[in-house]
């Protein structure tokens, strides 16, 4: 599904991915990690287009196209979707309103008929107990006075609502209370198919015992400097980066 | 390639869908100011004698404002000077003598009013909206006005008004905007061809929304409507104007005076979509837009409430404001302004407190683009008198381009120290992150500029009856078409 071939990005002249290999296949969940400023972020932006990450060299293929040479807008008609580390707030442009131009924009662009404000806000009932949202958020202004984990649930409302291939939830679990955690982990559960993927950001192991991966990959200094399975990710709440930080120094040596 | 960039492509300038001329007959004044104009205007409308004497106190004051050159200044506004000799200032489409029903109107003013999406006709009236459409100088056509007759509201033209109610008009007029009060309410005094009337009665919440339509067709014509509307204790009623013109190379004036009164707990709600030629792409022609609106909240518990939303005109010059007489009385001001290519906007609201506990409220929302430049001015007064009262004040700019300006020039006057003001203002840009976001879902860059857009003036949209809520979006995204996107 997606493939990232030696991909080095840029903020500004700021080099900050260095060489980030990744594949994953359809009906997998692969978690990344990573100290602070390591470049988790910057990644899930390249990959969805923001205008102000450069690719600067490498490839990444999405269903075998190839996306860097698409606009962000196109790349989430593809069915790619992020879920944001700080969610946007959009005054006086209503969530559900929000909602319904995104979704019908990705039905516009497949040539499926756009759909009427009634059907789709059925829609968006059938979708709120997903993440056990109250229908009132989805009246309110997009994410604006939202506290931050009703802004997360209001994201993974978004992915179950857009549908997409492969779902990039960069902190998703940031900011929920140990309920809400559960909650809309099992809600991205439920959204996980054979045919779509997930790429999901975390600091903690805790959503990754919900959301079990395959693959769970450490990213330090822009580059992934060790891939293995889910059983990393306990290791490395209990034992830190300290092991992975020598062998980015290796790497970096190496390069 | 920068979001900004890509979004902000300099002004494809939308073209202006209402240019057009009417090919019609006119009965026009000769060019030109003097009394003998005012005379002539006067008697072609066989005004009573007080009338006329008020036109021609109104025209000598005018006459030393021009001499002592006390034009007015302090507008952020630029503008060749005006040459006041050289304009016409009546013209009138020829009519038979009297109308007695639509269908008596010239069909090519019908078709006109047509073309422009109003409905006059019997059958495609807006359900629920009469219509009082002012071609030129006059009005021309009003609808419903029989059921209007039933509930005792009166509403047409100026012109009828004065016929028929001189009394009301005698014991109105000038009460909120005396002639002296500036140099084009001098002016529009004097030479006023028509406009809109409307008495609402004790008691009586009006059951119609009242529309008046205003357009200007023939060339090197002025255009000074007078709007008077009066809502009596306990009435209420929602008004609305709209307005569009030609493209002509030359600059047309519009100088109106819009004047309203409650009495106790009487509301009037006021609505403006205002959508004058512009002027081309390098600011060539469009309509000097210099109006001055004003409601006297002259009872206790009454209200008044303005909402504006101005895309067109060369340049604008107004700031409807309320004078906060009666005790408890409230005022609102709630506006979005866009100036894009060579468009000039100085708007603002002043709010003048006299009663005890009043209040008002003052929105204003700012959106420029292209070489426009925005400004909102402001007053808020409070008067010794006036304890206990409140206003909040609001204005927010949205530039969307590099080369538009927005300002923004608030006032306060406090005379007592149980009153309580706030102020708030932002400045901003539509943001790169807000653009990602949307586009991170499938939203074209368009489409996001049109939903951020639109979020920035939902306060103020969220005030217009229904029906001119869509119109005044729909308004808003044609005339940034090519802007932005
Ligand atoms: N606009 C910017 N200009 C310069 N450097 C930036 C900018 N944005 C991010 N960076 C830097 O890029 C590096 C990678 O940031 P990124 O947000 O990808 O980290 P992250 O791994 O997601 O961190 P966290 O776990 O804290 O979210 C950091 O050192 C950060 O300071
Ligand atoms: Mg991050």
């Amino acid at each position: 599904m997606l493939e990232v071939i030696d991909l080095h990005a840029s903020i500004g002249d700021v080099p900050i991915l260095k060489g980030v290999n990744l594949r994953v296949n359809a009906g997998e969940v692969h978690a990344i990690m990573g100290p602070n400023g390591s470049g988790k972020s910057t990644l899930a932006y390249v990959l969805a287009g923001h205008p102000s990450y450069k690719a600067t060299s490498g490839r990444a293929l999405f269903e075998g196209q190839n996306l860097l040479a698409m606009l962000p807008e196109n790349r989430a008609r593809a069915g790619l979707f992020l879920s944001f580390q700080h969610p946007v707030e959009v005054p006086g442009v209503r969530f559900d309103e929000f909602m319904r131009a995104g979704f019908n924009a990705l039905r516009k662009s497949r040539g499926v008929p756009e759909m009427g404000v009634l059907d789709f806000n059925k829609h968006l009932a059938s979708k709120l107990g997903i993440v056990g949202m109250d229908a009132t958020f989805t009246r309110r202004y997009v994410n604006e006075g939202f506290s931050g984990g009703e802004k997360k649930r209001g994201e993974i409302l978004q992915m179950a609502i857009l549908d997409p291939k492969l779902a990039i939830l960069d902190e998703t679990d940031s900011g929920l209370d140990v309920d809400a955690l559960r909650e809309v982990a099992q809600g991205i559960n439920k959204l996980r198919r054979a045919d779509n993927a997930i790429l999901l950001v975390t600091h903690y192991q805790r959503i990754l015992s919900y959301v079990t991966p395959d693959v769970v990959h450490v990213l330090i200094g822009g580059r992934i400097v060790k891939s293995g399975g889910k059983e990393m990710a306990l290791e490395i709440e209990t034992e830190g980066y300290d092991k992975y930080e020598d062998m980015a120094k290796a790497l970096r040596a190496g390069a | 390639m920068s979001t900004g960039n890509r979004a902000v492509k300099e002004l494809a300038s939308q073209s202006y869908q209402y240019g057009w001329v009417t090919p019609i007959e006119s009965d026009t004044a000769p060019r030109g100011l003097n009394e003998d104009t005012i005379r002539w205007i006067s008697a072609k409308k066989n005004e009573p004698e007080f009338l006329l004497e008020w036109r021609l106190k109104a025209y000598r004051h005018f006459m030393t404002l021009l001499q002592k050159e006390q034009l007015p200044e302090w507008a952020n506004v630029h503008y060749p000077s005006i040459d006041f000799q050289d304009i016409i200032y009546y013209s009138a489409p020829k009519t038979k003598e009297k109308l007695n029903s639509l269908e008596e109107v010239d069909p090519e003013l019908l078709k006109t009013y047509e073309k422009l999406g109003i409905p006059l006709g019997e059958q495609k009236r807006l359900a629920g909206v009469a219509v009082d459409a002012i071609f030129d100088s006059v009005s021309i056509a009003t609808t419903f006005k029989e059921e209007l007759a039933k509930y005792g509201v009166i509403f047409g033209s100026f012109s009828e008004a004065v016929q028929n109610h001189p009394e009301l008009v005698e014991k109105y007029l000038g009460s909120v905007v005396p002639y002296t009060d500036n140099f084009y309410a001098a002016l529009n005094a004097a030479v006023f061809s028509d406009g809109s009337f409307c008495y609402v009665p004790k008691g009586v919440r009006c059951p119609f929304e009242l529309t008046t339509y205003f357009r200007i067709n023939a060339q090197s014509t002025g255009q000074f409507e007078r709007t008077l509307i009066v809502a009596d204790e306990g009435s209420y009623v929602s008004y609305l104007e709209g307005c569009s013109a030609p493209m002509r190379d030359e600059n047309q004036l519009h100088a109106a005076v819009v004047e309203l009164v409650t009495l106790d707990n009487a509301e009037i709600k006021y609505s403006t979509i205002q959508n004058w030629y512009p002027g081309d792409e390098e600011g060539k022609g469009g309509i000097y837009n210099f109006v001055t609106k004003r409601g006297k909240c002259a009872g206790a518990n009454s209200k008044i409430s303005w909402t504006q939303v101005e895309t067109g005109a060369a340049i604008t010059w107004k700031y409807p404001s309320v004078i906060l007489q009666g005790d408890n009385s409230v005022g609102e001001f709630y506006s979005v302004a866009l100036t894009k290519g060579y468009q000039q906007a100085d708007t603002g609201s002043k709010m003048t407190h006299m009663g005890k506990n009043t209040r008002s409220t003052i929105i204003a929302k700012t959106i420029s683009a292209g070489h426009g430049n925005g400004t909102y001015r402001g007053l808020v007064k409070v008067m010794p008198k006036a304890t206990n009262s409140w206003n909040f004040t609001q204005c927010d700019s949205l530039l969307l381009s590099n080369s538009c300006g927005a300002h923004t020039t608030p006032y306060v006057e406090v005379r007592n120290n149980s009153s309580h003001l706030e102020h708030e203002a932002f400045t901003s840009r539509v943001s790169e992150e807000q653009l990602f976001y949307c586009n991170q879902r499938g939203i074209s860059l368009e489409e996001a500029h049109r939903l951020i857009i639109n979020g920035f003036c939902k306060e103020v949209f969220k005030q217009l009856p229904f029906e001119f809520a869509v119109e005044a979006t729909r308004l808003l995204e044609a005339n940034l078409e090519g802007t932005v996107g």
